[in-house]
């Protein structure tokens, strides 16, 4: 089988946040990024199903140059090549913007399965593969925790609400979103990353893949993010303050007296 | 299109209308406060006549039912196949979902298919000038954003748990009578099998009935230190629950997770150790009647929830805490 693996670079989740000058978003510069969560186990869950058919993964990204450093990772760790949407026409999109340019790199390749997170850690609009499904005509499933190919279809099992699993069986090809947790994703041995420097990085343009540079990126997009802000400090705790052991007496002293829960 | 109107969709369960489907209808009728609109909604399923005369039970200008067997369970195609051509037709200003995990797999591909514009898990929303601004989640919940959508057609929502309430959805005045309109179904069908539906992780643990919870976070920084946690929650007599990082590392089994896709818990006493607070773990611990946090990072959205916080490193505090409460108890 031939499987794509779609994976966005995000901001380290633990990083310290700050709010860009603009407002628009968060302070880009010195932040770490990293390939994100639940696309590192749609990547890991790709390399499986590849090794289990003699087959081979395509790892696809956009995003501005830094992102380079995500699909030597994927290549590291065992993708054959990588598709990079690195054109300044790309950048800045929202799902819909997004899903049409990755749509159009599919479209050319002869894939029998697309996988990707469910989420991104950093905008999280959830919508990205569920839309480049639809474009492609293919099913989809979302929040996947389990996938096994069985005569040419995907058994998969899905999350619902309330600790429910559903399991139900789809036909290929398909998009498949899964969420953190399907497996244990490998590490990439120093021979993986030596063999990651010498296989291909495609990057198309706009023109190449035949799309209009008005529908992609953030021309192409509806959803325009105003600002962003940290919720209000004031609104929620009592923060406690002092050295440990002082923090801790007054804790046990509120919890007795005051909330009376101890 | 219909300047006016807003559709909301409502989802079920064993023959009950959802929490958050009530929820999606306050949230509708407060936009159609708003923008001087009305609302109608849509439920689709099979054999779903009590249903509807719930729905028809709130203030709606109608509710249209889709009655089909292969409506009998969610599947996207099938959704797609009856809602695609409703709203196409419709074409109302805004559809509101709620921000189920139903919806989640169903909208943005609706969304796609309708060329709609898509904002999820919505948890407010202003108007500003001639926008309304939707508010919204990013980077984990540690931050909100204001979006606003640009251009012309159908704006799609999903409204997050919690952030409408339920009991503000307004009921039918009792001389009404809602209009309960069918639904044409053609060319419907399924896209996916459906094979069977089980419990995650067995059921060995019961957290929802636990009085006092010490749940732990991907903050905890690795199993070595999950110890010096669990000595607090001896010193409690609590059980130990987890945000859904440490179960996915291993460091604890899966049912201990506590969240939208692990168990609800709504103990006397939550006390969170390095949880950041994503919206996924608060809609699972919400009902808890006091919550108290440590976290190293002050700007933690579980702050937001707790009534008491900690500003520090868990190996300083926690034992600190664990001692204070020994000695408290005797």
């Amino acid at each position: 089988m031939r499987v794509a693996v779609c994976i966005k670079q995000v901001p380290d989740t633990e990083a310290r946040l700050r709010v860009s000058k603009d407002g628009r978003w968060i302070e880009e510069e010195d932040l770490r990024y990293v390939v994100n969560e639940s696309d590192g186990y749609a990547l890991e869950e790709a390399l499986q199903i590849a090794e289990g058919s003699g087959g081979e993964v395509i790892v696809v990204s956009l995003g501005p140059q830094r992102v380079q450093e995500a699909l030597r990772k994927g290549l590291a760790l065992g993708a054959a090549r990588a598709v990079h949407l690195v054109d300044e026409a790309f950048q800045g999109g929202d799902a819909a913007a997004t899903a049409r340019a990755l749509a159009a790199v599919l479209q050319n390749e002869d894939v029998d399965l697309v996988l990707t997170g469910s989420q991104s850690d950093d905008a999280g609009w959830g919508s990205t593969a569920s839309m480049l499904a639809g474009h492609l005509g293919w099913p989809h499933a979302w929040l996947v925790m389990g996938v096994e190919m069985e005569d040419g279809t995907a058994k998969v099992t899905r999350e619902m609400e309330s600790g429910m699993n559903e399991v139900f069986r789809m036909s290929l090809p398909a998009v498949i979103e899964v969420q953190a947790g399907i497996n244990h994703p490998r590490y990439a041995s120093l021979k993986g990353i030596m063999k990651a420097k010498r296989k291909p990085i495609d990057t198309p343009t706009p023109a190449e893949l035949g799309l209009d540079p008005a529908q992609l990126g953030a021309a192409g997009s509806r959803i325009e993010i105003v600002d962003v802000a940290f919720p209000e400090s004031g609104e929620g705790a009592e923060m406690i303050e002092g050295d440990a052991s002082t923090v801790a007496q007054t804790l046990v002293d509120k919890l007795q007296n005051e909330a009376r829960v101890l | 299109m219909a300047e006016n109107t807003i559709y909301v969709v409502l989802q079920h369960r064993d023959g009950k209308l959802h929490r958050m489907s009530r929820e999606a209808i306050a949230a509708a009728q407060m936009l159609a406060g708003t923008i001087g609109g009305s609302v109608e909604a849509v439920l689709l399923g099979s054999n779903v006549g009590d249903l509807a005369d719930q729905a028809a039970g709130f203030d709606l200008a109608a509710v249209h039912v889709a009655d089909l067997p292969v409506l009998e369970s969610y599947t996207p195609g099938a959704y797609v196949n009856v809602l695609a051509p409703v709203i196409r037709e419709a074409s109302p200003a805004f559809v509101v979902f709620p921000h189920t995990y139903q919806s989640v797999d169903l909208v943005a591909r609706l969304a796609q298919e309708i060329d709609a514009a898509y904002v999820p898990e919505v948890v407010s929303f202003e108007a500003s000038g001639d926008d309304l601004l939707w508010r919204r989640p990013v980077l984990g919940g540690k931050l909100q954003a204001r979006v606003r959508v640009k251009g012309e057609g159908t704006v799609f929502l999903s409204v997050q748990s919690g952030a409408f309430r339920a009991d503000d959805a307004a009921v039918a005045p009792e001389s009404g009578g809602v209009a309960i309109t069918p639904l044409a179904g053609t060319d419907v069908s399924s896209d996916r099998e459906l094979l069977g539906v089980e419990q995650v992780g067995g059921d060995q643990v019961d957290l929802s009935k636990a009085d006092v919870v010490v749940a732990v976070g991907r903050g905890i920084g690795k199993e070595e230190n999950l110890p010096i946690v669990e000595e607090l929650a001896a010193a409690l007599g609590a059980d130990i629950g987890a945000s859904r990082p440490v179960i996915d590392n291993g460091w604890l089994p899966r049912d201990r997770q506590i969240g939208s896709s692990g168990q609800t818990v709504a103990p006397k006493l939550y006390v969170a150790v390095g949880i950041s607070g994503a919206i996924q773990h608060l809609v699972g611990m919400k009902g808890a009647q006091c919550v108290v946090s440590i976290n190293k990072d002050p700007s933690a959205p579980i702050f937001t929830v707790s009534k008491y916080g900690i500003v520090g490193d868990l190996h300083e505090v926690v034992p600190a805490l664990t001692e204070a409460i020994q000695a408290a108890r005797g």
